[in-house]
């Protein structure tokens, strides 16, 4: 009966949560029009959120690619078709490792930087400040950091991609002696633009997950040390869990 | 000069009455525990209001309660004549233009310099040329002595440069009355001393209301006007610094002369017996 009685508490209050989420996406998408008038606030959070998020992206897509490349070599090796590692690393990084990896690089750096930051200013008394200046903090703060996350993120996710192609063909080409021209030619041959657009509407979904709970955390942060650094560990959790969770989803309807 | 978005929705402005602000009736509880049960206090207009009382009173809440921040249970509380509990979150921050506030700890945005601070305000409401910012910006550093520190950032100030810094920016819209929050805690006594003396020439130069908040009562005894003593969810006392001195009100007479034993325990209650406790094997 308790844990009856428990179960039920906990699907309330993950209900109540996902209303409170949901409504708080509704408040920002309502204040959008309002916060693309100020495009330099926009500009500044792509700045904050995806070209300082560079670095580990382009680090983290060399790598995978690279391993991509090794992994995909030794398998297709035994059947003699090596050639056609491109089109499998192509598939594997535009399709699920690009936009899911580069998601959960991006709730790792930006999402918690987003959270901790806004968390801070709650903490601070900033945002009060901002009510108390007739400036409403979730078009200010909220938006432009939202926005400029939803922006990032695909653009992250076709870097890491870009890259990760790069790795693969270091290893594969460079390393492992695969014929270049039969490497870029099969996978030009085979990858369609249904690919490339089943990769770009996974990161715009990852996108506006992973910039959605970073801000909704960090602007519900409870204002104390231990507040704030509890919304930055739930972003990541929580954010790397939705992807996982969303690209089965999408994956499963893509493939239909 | 205020031209915001936020102003499209009219606020009724009734006829101007003495006072600013007047607090009816209000109750105000959190969770089970009532911070107030029918709190009456008026602001008189142009003045300097300070409002006092032990920690845990609820000055801040009080606060918080003027500005919209949160709203009463029940009761009224009439900024010029409207009920600010009535009032959509437009209407609000159409009247919150009118109010300047001073945090505790100053608040200042902290990815903005000293002088985008004090622009701030400007730069949200007004469409006002950068050149005529920066003259407003300059002009209300001058006034509180940081003109110099315009480009400092607020990390690289102290806590009596920020309050001023916060004090320039509340009054970057010229608003008609200013709130402080706690502005004497933690401060030396010069920065102190620079801030009383701010309070005193801003209200009476510009002609605003101030309410301040503090315990500090040597301070507020130099800077209040009117005062009014908080314990208990209601207020025990007001007037001037002579009538609270002279309070019959055994509390009162605590507070204001800052005694240990009266009727606010040093001891925090419900509490076991101190021996009974220290024997046990509880923790």
């Amino acid at each position: 009966m308790k844990t009856l009685r428990e179960l039920f508490d906990n699907l309330r209050e993950f209900l109540v949560a996902v209303g409170a989420v949901t409504l708080f996406l509704l408040r920002m998408l309502a204040h959008v029009p309002r916060a693309l008038t100020r495009p330099r606030l926009i500009i500044e959070q792509v700045y904050n959120s995806g070209a300082l998020s560079l670095v580990i992206i382009m680090i983290c897509g060399v790598f995978i690619g690279a391993v991509v490349g090794l992994q995909g070599y030794e398998v297709l090796q035994r059947f003699g078709a090596e050639e056609s590692l491109g089109v499998g690393a192509a598939f594997a990084l535009l399709k699920e490792l690009g936009p899911v990896v580069t998601a959960l690089l991006f709730a790792g750096r930006a999402g918690t930087a987003l959270a901790s930051e806004i968390g801070l200013m709650r903490a601070t008394d900033q945002l009060s400040a901002m009510e108390m200046m007739a400036v409403d903090p979730v078009l200010r703060v909220a938006v432009p950091r939202f926005l400029g996350g939803l922006i990032s993120l695909p653009l992250l996710a076709m870097i890491f991609i870009g890259i990760g192609l790069y790795g693969v063909q270091l290893v594969a080409v460079q390393q492992l002696g695969v014929e270049a021209a039969s490497f870029w030619s099969q996978m030009r041959a085979a990858v369609s633009i249904d690919d490339v657009t089943d990769g770009v509407v996974k990161s715009c979904v990852f996108g506006l997950t992973c910039s959605l709970i970073a801000v909704y955390e960090g602007y519900t942060a409870i204002p104390t040390a231990e507040g704030v650094g509890r919304a930055t560990t739930r972003t990541v959790v929580i954010s790397a869990v939705l992807v996982l969770m969303l690209n089965y989803m999408l994956t499963a309807v893509m493939l239909r | 000069m205020v031209q915001s978005e936020i102003t499209q929705t009219q606020v009724p402005r009734p006829a101007t009455t003495d006072n600013i602000v007047e607090i009816r009736d209000v109750h105000y509880s959190v969770g089970n525990r009532a911070i107030f049960s029918g709190l009456n206090l008026s602001i008189p207009r142009g003045r300097i209001t300070a409002v006092m009382g032990p920690s845990g009173t609820g000055k801040t809440t009080l606060l918080r309660l003027i500005t919209g921040q949160l709203r009463p249970d029940r009761g009224q509380i009439l900024f010029d004549g409207v009920d600010i509990s009535k009032l959509s979150t437009n209407e609000l921050y159409q009247l919150r233009l009118r109010m300047g506030m001073l945090f505790q700890n100053g608040a200042l945005l902290t990815d903005m310099d000293v002088f985008e601070n004090v622009a701030f305000p400007l730069r949200e409401h007004t469409d006002l040329p950068d050149e005529l910012i920066r003259h407003i910006v300059l002009t209300k550093l001058q006034a509180v002595g940081l003109r110099g520190a315009a480009r400092l950032t607020p990390a690289e100030l102290s806590g009596g440069m920020s309050r001023r810094v916060a004090l320039a920016r509340a009054m970057a819209t010229d608003p008609e009355m200013l709130i402080y929050d706690e502005p004497f805690t933690g401060l030396d006594p010069i920065s102190m001393g620079m801030i009383v003396r701010l309070v005193r020439q801003m209200n009476y130069a510009l002609g605003i209301t101030s309410v301040v908040v503090s315990h500090d009562v040597e301070e507020l005894s130099i800077l209040a006007d009117t005062s009014y003593l908080l314990a208990g969810g209601k207020v025990v006392a007001s007037g001037s610094f002579v009538d609270l001195k002279d309070h019959h009100s055994e509390i009162v007479h605590q507070f204001m002369n800052g005694l240990a034993d009266g009727p606010v325990a040093f001891h925090y209650s419900p509490a076991p017996d101190y021996f009974t406790q220290l024997l046990s094997e509880d923790a």
